[in-house]
């Protein structure tokens, strides 16, 4: 039949496909990359578990198509088959194999599935504390006393402990590259732990439906070696344990002047502001302006002039800004760093 | 379904007499058995958030054990009374079974009685359905409980007048059979509210 | 019968009148597929606009806001106006022929069950109209289902999945009392066809499954319009009641859309192979057991919840058991080909193609199951993918598969083979081609439910090619639409045109109202093909040629409906004049049922035997 044909074709092609997609996973994205032990073991169990599918996929097929050539009714073929009620031996064979092909893979499960849920105290890992909000992610460090929002800065091969919550609705906490991922949930805390072993940038994304923006709600996570963190965490702590520091230039003055007046009362620059709004004390510092658009001035005054326009439903008022306000923010805030 | 005349002989147990007869009360055991989930998920639900009072008065402040003991025994008792009406239907004595229907929903209109007593009570004394998380699971559980309450008075009515001029037949026995399987059921889900909302809830302390 | 029963005559009703009133199993069947094929379409058309949306990177054919409508939309409709409505068609076209009966075991639930779906239904959908759709997802997570994060669609989900559900409740039970309590003489369970068989444990499973949701819905209504406070943690509420109940209705949920289908691919492959299905009883034994599993596992929807390592390594396990009833049947269908004479009419084409498709689906089901695993896939594009493998490469196949075996049994005619085929292809090539490339997309980092993805991630190849196999799906469903049309005009049915086995193919097509004039007396599992075997031309009757009896049609279910409708409106305007006329048509409707016996009408001896010589 000619349609079977079509379907292998059909089906070669998909095997083709499927090889170009598993090549081209992002480093910095893919769970086919694992950078971390985590979602290593996550990674090896996917493996496992799939190679075992796909032997069974094939015994199937083979089956299915040995049965479907051989014994399609011929032209003139007469006679009625012989009627099986069934074979016990066979049965049972087909009940048997997939259960010990089961036990293979529980084997596995129930190890790293307790191995994911240890909780390290922080004598062995770092303690991150992670609150969720539409659309954007807080991040605090309580043992070091610093806290920011949207780039969560980690140290290369450490264990890092989460404590995850949210602050209004569920979302959920995932950074493929690193491992899985788990809600936030409103009114409780969920705890995991991940370890990067590799430096650099990785993607963390929100898992969980959590209202217009839930495909904005991106983040990043900046991997460094120890001392770079380190020094890191110091000049964080060194300008959160003060009030901000003021404004040299004039146009960054007027800048201040405005953030003062209209953002503090939602977003916290060094020691002082509000909760409402991503921290923005190394605002500068961060990869992406609200975890999505590319760091440029242009984009920071895109975002002020209408961030619903750029998030929808996110919890920022349109200001109302002039254009000479606008610039005299983005210049106050390109001055927000700590390196 | 067919119409019978008054004075046709009725077969014995005439609830189970015709195939329509049968069909209703296997459907309605099954309902039951979904009313059973019903109920099994309110519980669920009123365990986890009973400790959850918000501010609000707890269980223990609230409760009033004679109240509530007069309420289960009212009720206990219309299950007995029910129980009668079935076996005079079983004996084909309408009139026995309009006596002791007739009991059964005056014990339902009296414990119904109580019961809104107790909830207007309680709004009184602060707690309602937006105080707090265990106030929306208390009055969701025994609110869903008095509704089956009261839906069942006026069912058990609309059969005792329909039977006044339709006597009994093989057509108005599974009526009757079904009404006191529900009644059963209804008072069955009291007990088990006596006990963990009520009971339980007095002892106090995080028990579930 | 009764013979005491009322002579009056056949009520004559025409046209729409017919419709409204009816209480034939076999028109509400009708009802059923038509209600459920506009919604269908309705949720297809959906999930186009969802995939035009995707298929380039930070593009805006909808909004962020609207796409949130549209998934919400797709989800609820496709499970549960679509799909379930489809299966009820089939199972009350199929299932009272299947088992030898002149109708359900209640006329009159049916069409209340009928009505009520669709009336709910229809509520759901005004919603779109009346100030936005719900758009916090199929599953309505609290909080984000709460008030304060979303508008007032969320009622109309809450108000209008209510109804429906109530609808498909008593439908379950009816088929349960029906399959226990009607079956011909000779007809013993394990002489059941697998269809009958699988009714019954979807039945079951809807039957102690749909409570749950509608105490989820019921405390969801009580948070949105009455100031309840389950789910709002500042109260003292907990998001994850919400979960635990509508998972513990939506796992079993999965089996009741998958048992059905499993049923039609039994008879399927057996009829086209002309073979008995293979290993019958271990079959039944194996539908049964996925049934009862069905309730065990539903938190395997919740592994990255936080019920903790030993409650998601329990239900992971309990999950991979599944696997093994389920790869029972796989096995038992290839088998059940092996020595046959298999040919392949459409409806075969759909259940061969089934049995590949799903065996995919069912074994990203089992990767599903090992949480570890799971932390990185769920809510992902590769959970996407699975879901759709299982729902509309499993079920929707076997739907399609079923409606091109009986149509001519419940229309009198035959669908256009040629057509059929096309039907086939189309949205087999574009099905896969949509949801293949989803499991990569998945693990290359693309969670679920997102309205747009950034460029620079590498998704974008595999969303191009998911929107573009979209379009095959789409003239598939479209040359299926065409091919009802042009059979309408087309070939007449005959009684039995497939060589069938069970006893819907004795009974001529469509059937008399009455079904069978004779109760048939059945001599073992295949009834029809051991009469064929023994060389006998139809069954032997169980009873002699007499009056008939048959319920009245009444336009008591339908006013019901329309009550609960009126009411639901009332409730989310917080307009008690309106929820109390709309719960007064509602109780005047069952008053009125209760106080008025039915004495139903007869249909004569000779009408009979005239129509039976017609036929």
């Amino acid at each position: 039949m000619k349609g079977w044909q079509q379907f292998w074709r059909q089906l070669s092609l998909f095997g083709l496909l499927a090889l170009v997609l598993t090549g081209c996973g992002k480093d910095e994205l893919s769970a086919l990359k694992p950078s971390g032990p985590v979602a290593a073991m996550q990674y090896d169990l996917m493996k496992l578990s799939s190679a075992i599918m796909i032997g069974v996929f094939i015994v199937v097929m083979l089956i299915f198509t040995y049965v479907l050539i051989r014994y399609r009714k011929r032209p003139g073929q007469q006679g009625i088959p012989k009627q099986v009620e069934g074979n016990h031996a066979l049965e049972i064979l087909w009940t048997v194999i997939p259960f010990l092909l089961l036990i293979v893979m529980a084997v596995p499960t129930v190890t790293t599935g307790f191995a994911l849920h240890e909780e390290y105290p922080k004598e062995e890992a770092l303690q991150v504390k992670v609150t969720a909000h539409q659309f954007w992610w807080e991040f605090e460090y309580p043992d070091l006393g610093v806290a920011t929002a949207q780039d969560l800065v980690l140290p290369v091969g450490k264990k890092v402990q989460f404590h995850l919550t949210s602050a209004d609705v569920m979302h959920a906490f995932w950074i493929p590259a690193l491992g899985g991922k788990i809600d936030t949930n409103p009114g409780q805390e969920n705890k995991m732990w991940l370890q990067a072993d590799k430096t650099g940038i990785f993607y963390g994304k929100c898992a969980e439906l959590c209202g217009a923006s839930h495909a904005l709600m991106d983040f990043k996570v900046e991997v460094m070696d120890q001392a770079a963190f380190d020094k890191w965490i110091d000049g964080m702590k060194g300008v959160q344990s003060k009030d901000p520091a003021v404004a040299t230039s004039p146009g960054a003055a007027q800048g201040q002047e405005i953030f003062n007046k209209s953002c503090l009362g939602c977003h916290a620059v060094a020691g002082k502001g509000g909760k409402l709004g991503p921290n923005l004390t190394n605002f500068a510092d961060r990869e992406r302006v609200a975890g999505i658009l590319e760091h440029t001035p242009e984009n920071v005054a895109k975002w002020l002039k209408d961030p619903q326009k750029e998030k929808t439903g996110n919890n920022m008022p349109n200001l109302n800004l002039d254009d000479a306000q606008v610039k005299a923010l983005v210049e106050y805030m390109s001055t927000l760093s700590v390196k | 379904m067919a119409t019978h005349h008054a004075n046709a002989v009725l077969p014995d147990e005439p609830e189970k007499a015709t195939l329509e007869g049968k069909n209703k009360i296997l459907g309605f055991w099954l309902f039951l058995g979904g009313e059973t989930v019903l109920f099994g998920s309110l519980f669920a639900t009123f365990i986890a958030l009973r400790d959850q009072v918000n501010g609000g008065p707890t269980s223990q402040q609230l409760f009033d054990m004679p109240l509530v003991a007069a309420a289960t025994l009212i009720l206990l008792t219309s299950s007995m009374t029910s129980v009668m009406a079935t076996l005079a239907l079983h004996k084909k004595n309408l009139k026995m079974i309009q006596v002791w229907l007739t009991i059964t929903v005056l014990l339902g209109i009296g414990f119904l009685a109580l019961e809104i007593y107790e909830f207007v009570h309680y709004v009184h004394e602060g707690h309602k359905i937006s105080t707090s998380a265990f106030g929306s699971a208390f009055y969701t559980l025994v609110g869903f409980h008095g509704g089956h309450v009261a839906f069942g008075i006026l069912w058990i009515i609309l059969l005792q007048l329909s039977a006044v001029k339709k006597g009994l037949t093989v057509v108005t026995a599974p009526k009757f059979y079904l009404a006191s399987l529900y009644w059963h059921f209804i008072d069955v889900v009291w007990v088990f509210i006596f006990t963990v909302v009520y009971l339980m809830g007095m002892i106090g302390g995080k028990v579930g | 019968m009764s013979a005491h029963a009322s002579h009056a005559p056949a009520p004559k009703r025409s046209g729409l009148w017919d419709w409204l009133t009816t209480v034939d199993h076999k028109k509400i069947a009708i009802l059923y597929l038509i209600a459920g094929g506009i919604f269908f379409l309705a949720g297809g058309f959906e999930a186009l606009l969802i995939r035009l949306q995707l298929m380039y990177p930070e593009s805006q054919v909808v909004g962020a806001g609207l796409f949130n409508e549209l998934i919400t939309m797709h989800g609820t409709t496709m499970i549960f106006l679509a799909v379930m409505p489809v299966i009820f068609a089939l199972m009350n076209a199929v299932v009272p022929l299947q088992i030898g009966a002149r109708d359900v075991a209640f006329p009159f639930v049916n069409a209340l069950g009928f009505w009520l779906f669709f009336f709910g239904g229809l509520l759901l959908n005004t919603s779109w109209f009346l100030g936005g759709a719900p758009d916090a997802g199929w599953t309505s997570y609290t909080t984000l289902a709460l008030n304060q994060y979303s508008g007032r669609g969320v009622d109309f989900y809450v108000l209008g999945l209510q109804i429906a559900g109530l609808g498909t409740l008593i439908g379950g039970i009816n088929f349960l009392v029906t399959i226990i309590n009607m079956r011909a003489p000779g007809m013993t369970f394990m002489r059941m066809p697998m269809f009958t068989w699988a009714s019954f444990v979807t039945s079951g499973l809807i039957l102690f499954a749909f409570p749950a949701i509608t105490v989820g819905l019921v405390l969801l209504m009580f948070d949105r319009l009455f100031g309840g406070n389950f789910f709002n943690p500042d109260a003292g509420g907990n998001v994850i009641i919400w979960e635990h109940l509508f998972w513990i209705f939506g796992h079993p949920e999965v089996y009741i859309l998958i048992l059905p289908a499993f049923g039609i691919i039994s008879e399927v492959v057996s009829t086209f192979s002309k073979k008995r299905l293979f290993g019958y009883s271990s079959m039944v034994f194996a539908t049964a057991l996925i049934g009862f599993l069905g309730f065990m596992v539903w938190a395997h929807h919740m592994f990255t919840t936080g019920l903790g390592a030993i409650a998601n390594t329990l239900f992971g396990l309990a999950t991979m058991l599944i696997a093994v009833p389920t790869g029972i049947k796989i096995f038992n269908w290839l088998l059940t080909m092996w020595g046959g004479q298999i040919t392949f009419p459409t409806a075969n084409l759909w259940a061969v193609g089934f049995i590949p498709t799903f065996t995919i689906g069912g074994m990203t089901g089992v990767m599903l199951a090992v949480p570890p695993a799971d932390y990185q896939y769920h809510d992902s594009y590769f959970v996407v993918a699975h879901f759709h493998y299982v729902i509309v490469g499993g079920l929707v196949s076997g739907l399609f598969a079923g409606l091109y075996y009986w149509w001519p049994k419940m229309f009198g005619k035959m669908l256009n083979e040629k057509l059929g085929k096309w039907n086939f292809w189309t949205f087999f090539i574009g099905f896969h081609l949509t949801f293949f490339p989803q499991h990569f997309l998945g693990l290359m980092g693309m969670p679920r439910r997102v309205y747009t993805f950034l460029k620079g991630q590498d998704l974008d190849v595999g969303n191009f090619i998911s929107t573009i196999g979209v379009f095959g799906m789409t003239i598939g469903t479209i040359l299926f639409l065409v091919n009802v049309v042009v059979s309408a005009k087309g070939k007449r049915a005959v009684a039995d045109p497939w060589d069938g086995r069970t006893l819907e193919w004795t009974i001529p097509s469509p059937p008399p109202e009455y079904n069978f004039a004779q109760t048939p007396l059945v001599r073992g599992l295949d009834a029809f093909w051991i009469e064929k075997m023994a060389g006998n031309k139809g069954m032997t009757p169980a009873e002699p040629l007499g009056d008939i009896h048959m319920p009245s049609p009444s336009f008591l279910p339908f006013l019901m409906s329309v009550g609960l409708f009126i009411a639901g409106y009332g409730f989310m305007y917080h307009n008690y004049v309106v929820v109390v006329i709309g719960l007064l048509v509602t109780f005047g409707c069952m008053f009125a049922r209760s106080v008025k016996d039915d004495p139903g009408y007869h249909i004569h001896e000779d009408e009979i035997e005239e129509k039976g010589v017609k036929a």
